[in-house]
């Protein structure tokens, strides 16, 4: 029995994907990204990708979220062929399909945060009024209401990733992507990330996450494991841990308890992922 | 409104990188305000050098007598070179209008230096003997008493205009017309006072004194005679169309060379000056000074450039990332040109104002420390100044937007 029809019964699929490659070429020689991906996500799903760094985790979120486009092979979203699709049709999707939140934030310099989280509404035409309502709002969904007119640099890492979120978020998309949302962050603030994501996920959001950490991976339904670019496993997380939605922002020493009371998990996984290890991009160690 | 949408985002923009924006202000500034105020230093001269010479009446020829032998234009120095062989009779001639129409007006002059003395006070200044014809010629006005007439020529009467500089000197406060002035030991009186016309040294009519030309012919000067009529310094001209002086100037030399009796091989005896032509000569000089000032200006607005393209350099990496995290979040190409353009035009715009008041404040600052020359600001200064500095920043305003829309988003994004 696959997976899909395991955990995923009944619903249509979002993203089919079917012998993806991404080939880098620099120069004369060439980077294999990806070499024959092939996975389907349905609609609610929370899957987690994980992989060593350098094994393609990024370029094939990039493909999914519509920033990058794949050498070979197919990629349907919502049924469309996405190399049939123009450049703004594409744009639109980013605009209000997807949600992207990316490793480095990717804010904009020297502008406040209620400004950040306008910047979709702005390119799907709503009028400013109203979007920095809804600005002000998605702020403060994700804790940040009396942090608006803050900037980037007034913000502290944590602050400034869920300005990323409430960002990605503001268009409700159906769809989130997050690379490596707490590779950045402390484990306190990356512990209050993950909870917003359950609460995500139990509001019916498909979502997918890229880590290189277990903790963060344990948190989905299901975990994707890449390798030197291409899938080694798919399965359904037995041991899913969610947080009671009531159970807001943990105590940093209930947190820190929490993500060590599974050593031997991480280890494994850990010890999974090692022989495929290239070190072209430092680990971050999370927890 | 869409576009007033985008004029928010770029003003946004703007706002959030004040020191790119106001440093990418700053090289139209300066190329704007430079271009502006030498061009405008350039033609400030120009209509001064002009205006100074067509105060002086315009459509102007003067004949003097002698070859040429490099008498300025303003000269009146009689007596250069060998004997003068110009006379009244060639006036009379070339003021018939049988003979000549293609000229208006036609005087004689014939100047000396002399003494004036009134009681105690003296000055040595030159007395110019001449027609009432004169004062057409060379626009001179008139403001206390009047010019004299031909009725007065005719009669030799005693009679003499003072320049403003002279009157004073001699008659100090007290009104001169009236009273009576020794010039060369011959008293004469004073039937009038010219306008002072501001211009100063050799040539000016401030200091000067003007005469019935038989009065300075005879009783002042004994001037010399040839063939029987009195001999005279040079003759004013004032053609009867601008437009035709060039060839006035070829009739008269074709009379005055048959009177003179010269023959194909000789010289002339005579000089003529073309008024026109000394503008044209002079126009090309003030031409070519705009245009050196103008080069300065635009190695300025060079420099302004370049700044402006240094800035964009500088900052091509954080706004092709910016470029690249708005078409993540939804923007098409469309929307990032157009924000660029916006943002270029509204710094091209106010730099170009900016650049446009300060010239204009030169000009003012100018004005006020000085009359006689002034900036003047061209609309071939300001169109190149704003043409120029405009297409500067939005060349290097779009330069990170159009190779920024050609990237996939994250090659943007990633972009170092
Ligand atoms: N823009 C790029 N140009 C060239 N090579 C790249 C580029 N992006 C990624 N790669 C290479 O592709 C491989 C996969 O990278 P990536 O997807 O970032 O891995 P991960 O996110 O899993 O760490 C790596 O070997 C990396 O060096
Ligand atoms: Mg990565």
């Amino acid at each position: 029995m696959s997976i899909e029809q395991k955990i995923q019964t009944g619903r249509p699929p979002v993203i089919e994907i079917k012998d993806m490659t991404k080939v880098y070429v620099m120069g004369k020689t060439e980077v294999r990204a990806l070499r024959g991906v092939s996975l389907t996500i349905h609609e609610g799903e929370y899957v987690a990708i994980i992989g060593a760094s350098g094994s393609g985790k990024s370029t094939m979120m990039n493909m999914i979220g519509l920033l990058d486009q794949p050498s070979t092979g197919s990629y349907h979203i919502r049924g469309a062929e996405v190399s049939s699709l123009s450049k703004d049709r594409m744009a639109d999707m980013r605009n209000k399909e997807i949600g992207f939140v990316f490793q480095r934030f990717n804010l904009l310099a020297r502008t406040n945060a209620r400004r950040q989280v306008e910047l979709p509404l702005f390119y799907a035409g709503v009028a400013s009024g109203k979007a920095a309502k809804m600005a002000v709002a998605a702020l403060t969904r994700v804790g940040l209401g009396d942090r608006t007119d803050h900037k980037p640099d007034e913000l502290s890492g944590g602050q400034q990733q869920r300005v990323a979120i409430a960002r990605a978020l503001v268009n409700t998309p159906s769809i989130l992507l997050a690379d490596e949302p707490t590779g950045a962050l402390d484990s306190k603030t990356g512990a209050e990330v993950l909870t917003l994501f359950d609460e995500l996920h139990q509001q019916g959001i498909t979502l997918i996450v890229v880590t290189h950490d277990m903790g963060v991976a344990r948190r989905a339904q299901r975990i994707i494991t890449l390798r030197d670019g291409l899938v080694i496993s798919d399965e359904p997380n037995e041991k899913q841990q969610v947080t009671a939605p009531d159970a807001h922002y943990l105590e940093p020493q209930a947190n820190e308890q929490r993500l060590n009371s599974q050593p031997n998990t991480t280890s494994e996984a850990e010890s999974l992922l090692t022989p495929s290890i290239r070190e072209s991009e430092p680990v971050h160690e999370n927890s | 409104m869409k576009i007033l949408r985008y004029f928010g985002v770029a003003f946004e923009s703007i706002r959030a990188n004040k020191l790119r924006a106001s440093l990418t202000m700053l090289g139209i500034i300066i190329g704007v305000a430079a271009v502006m105020t030498t061009m405008g230093v350039g033609s400030g001269a120009a209509a001064s050098i002009t205006a100074q010479i067509e105060s002086q009446g315009t459509n102007l020829l003067t004949i003097n007598s002698g070859g040429s032998r490099g008498n300025g234009p303003t000269s009146n120095s009689s007596g250069s070179g060998a004997t003068t062989t110009l006379t009244r009779a060639d006036a009379e001639v070339l003021a018939d209008k049988k003979l000549h129409p293609e000229l208006a007006l036609v005087s004689p002059e014939y100047s000396s230096s002399t003494t004036f003395v009134n009681g105690d006070k003296d000055s040595t200044q030159q007395v110019v003997g001449t027609t009432p014809e004169y004062a057409l010629i060379h626009n001179l006005t008139v403001t206390n008493g009047r010019f004299f007439t031909q009725e007065e020529v005719d009669n030799s009467s005693s009679v003499i205009v003072l320049g403003a500089t002279l009157a004073s000197d001699l008659f100090e406060m007290t009104d001169p017309v009236g009273q009576m002035v020794r010039v060369a030991n011959q008293p004469l009186q004073v039937i009038g006072v010219l306008k002072a016309s501001g211009g100063s040294g050799f040539g000016s009519n401030d200091s000067r004194a003007f005469a019935p030309i038989t009065v300075a012919q005879g009783r002042l000067f004994s001037a010399p005679r040839y063939r029987g009529t009195y001999t005279i310094s040079s003759i004013s001209i004032k053609g009867a169309d601008k437009n035709q002086l060039d060839k006035a100037q070829q009739l008269i030399e074709q009379t005055l060379r048959l009177r003179h009796g010269l023959g194909a091989d000789d010289a002339n005896d005579f000089t003529i000056f073309n008024q026109a032509s000394l503008l044209e000569s002079l126009n090309t000089i003030t031409t070519t000074l705009t245009l050196v000032l103008g080069a300065l200006g635009g190695i300025s607005l060079l420099v302004g450039g370049i700044g402006i393209m240094n800035i964009m350099l500088v900052s091509v990496t954080e706004r092709t990332k910016e470029i690249g995290l708005r078409k993540a979040l939804g923007a098409h190409d469309s929307d990032i040109l157009l924000q660029f353009v916006i943002e270029a035009l509204v710094l091209c715009t106010l730099g170009g104002l900016i650049g446009i008041g300060i010239s204009y404040g030169i000009t003012f600052i100018v004005k006020l420390f000085t009359s006689s020359f002034s900036l003047i600001i061209t609309t071939t200064a300001l169109l190149l100044a704003i043409g120029v500095s405009s297409s500067c920043g939005l060349i290097f305003g779009l330069y990170p937007a159009m190779r920024a829309t050609r990237l996939d988003p994250i090659e943007a994004l990633r972009f170092e």
